[in-house]
């Protein structure tokens, strides 16, 4: 009976390598995107997002380190103290290897909330580095890319599936 | 329990604990010693491609609205050439005055004043990060672009340079809570030292005596002691003042008057003569001056 709410899980094709890195990239670039105001505040991380879909869809390719290594290059980018992303994409990637079985059991809906929450703790993180540095309390909007992030996630998850998908009806003859 | 020959390396809790420890020594090693800035050198040739091509929309969008606002260039050009006129008939009056200056200064016997050097650079990007107010200006060591050197727009003082790499630099603003500028009131000559707030468009005057001479609407100029600032550019206007008797300084908060936040074409200033050459006794002191330095007063970026 349990299983029979699961939602129907498809068989992918193996992942390529360069299809990883590649997707990382353009996570990079679409984080680089030059914005202000509240279109800055509420974008995405789309680095914490892609990390995330590659940690629970496999665990055993991208982890923790490659989480910290795009965390270093963001620090660059953002100019921020050189380790504050990357701590906070090591302890959400941390969290998504944990839970990756649970989470594949979820269909994207479902996941996006969980997936929120994780976001979230990635920028309470960020947060409380930000004021151990002595900054002030930026306002409840920096919470908004998490929002964003929960909302983009089954859309982003479903489009990294895209390559995966099997290109013919495997049953056919 | 995994048999041995399922594992892959350490144990998932073993590189969790390794690389939080690792951000966490990068963190303070960034934040206390200057040790890093090879490495993140290397890291920002790594980006900085990516960097142009994020801003290729920005780019294009230009493009685009500069085609579609071809209509109204006649008009700006007139308008131009009208600013133009004023402008050259301003400049003459101040070569002369210029000239008169150097003069009287020579027969005082004090220090010329400072010549600086301009070069043009555009905002690459703004920084996705709550905590600090920085730039990324699309100009950096290879332009002969300094850590120390001040940008300003066309009306004032932004920011300055506080990190140079090879293609880019970075630009802590005015704004930024540990940016301060020393600053002079044009009104009365009152030496002042303006800080950043960490929030848009807010400075404030810290250390003002209830009774000081300042009134809202006081122009706030560089006094140019710092050696870092060339004087006389203008930094904020004064907003407000709350004096309380009850406490011992006033409350002074100044806006800025450049368009710290939104503009994209930004000058680098470089000095061609130093403001203030170091005595050579000066040098001498140095120690006692640290050691008394130690005793709490932070030095600004």
């Amino acid at each position: 009976m349990a299983f029979a709410e699961h939602p129907k899980q498809e068989i992918l094709l193996p992942v390529k390598r360069s299809f990883i890195a590649l997707s990382l990239i353009l996570a990079l670039l679409l984080n680089l995107i030059p914005l202000q105001g509240l279109a800055l505040a509420s974008w995405p991380d789309f680095i914490a997002l892609t990390i995330l879909y590659w940690c629970i869809s496999q665990p055993q390719r991208v982890g923790i380190s490659a989480a910290f290594a795009m965390g270093l290059l963001m620090d660059i980018g953002d100019g921020s103290p050189f380790g504050q992303h990357a701590l906070a994409y090591t302890i959400m990637a941390f969290a998504a290897l944990v839970l990756h079985r649970r989470l594949s059991n979820f269909g994207l809906a479902k996941q996006a909330p969980q997936i929120g929450l994780i976001l979230i703790a990635g920028q309470l993180i960020i947060l409380l580095t930000g004021l151990l540095g002595g900054s002030h309390f930026p306002g409840w909007d920096f919470f908004l890319a998490s929002v964003t992030g929960t909302l983009l996630w089954p859309f982003l998850s479903s489009m990294l599936r895209i390559p995966q998908k099997p290109r013919s009806d495997s049953d056919a003859l | 329990m995994t048999p041995q020959f399922f594992r892959h390396g350490p144990s998932l809790l073993a590189r969790l604990v390794f690389f939080v420890m690792l951000s966490l020594v990068l963190m303070a090693v960034d934040a206390r010693f200057k040790y890093l800035v090879e490495i993140r050198q290397a890291f920002s040739t790594i980006i900085y491609p990516l960097q142009k091509l994020a801003n290729v929309p920005q780019t294009i969008y230009d493009g685009i609205s500069e085609v579609f606002s071809s209509g109204d260039l006649a008009e700006e050009n007139a308008n131009l050439k009208q600013q133009h006129l004023v402008d050259r008939g301003q400049l003459q009056q101040l070569r002369a005055l210029e000239v008169e200056n150097a003069q009287l200064r020579k027969l005082l016997e004090t220090a010329q004043r400072v010549e600086t050097k301009a070069v043009m650079a555009e905002i690459l990007r703004v920084p996705h990060d709550p905590f600090n107010r920085k730039v990324i200006l699309d100009k950096g060591s290879q332009s002969g672009i300094q850590p120390g050197q001040v940008v300003v727009d066309d009306i004032g003082v932004i920011g300055q340079v506080t990190r140079g790499y090879p293609f880019v630099s970075e630009v802590t603003l005015i704004t930024d809570k540990d940016h301060s500028v020393p600053v002079q009131v044009v009104r009365n000559g009152l030496r002042s030292v303006v800080s950043g707030m960490g929030k848009d468009a807010m400075l404030e005057l810290r250390y003002l005596a209830v009774n000081t001479d300042i009134q809202e609407g006081d122009m706030l100029v560089t006094s140019g002691i710092d050696g870092v600032y060339p004087p006389g550019l203008p930094v904020a206007v004064v907003s407000r003042i709350e004096r309380n008797s009850t406490y011992v300084f006033a409350r002074v908060t100044c806006t800025p008057v450049a368009g710290v936040g939104h503009n994209r074409q930004l000058l680098i200033l470089s000095m061609l003569t130093p403001v203030t050459e170091i005595p050579a006794d000066a040098i001498e002191l140095e120690p006692e001056s640290r050691k008394r330095e130690k005793g709490g007063v932070r030095r600004t970026p």
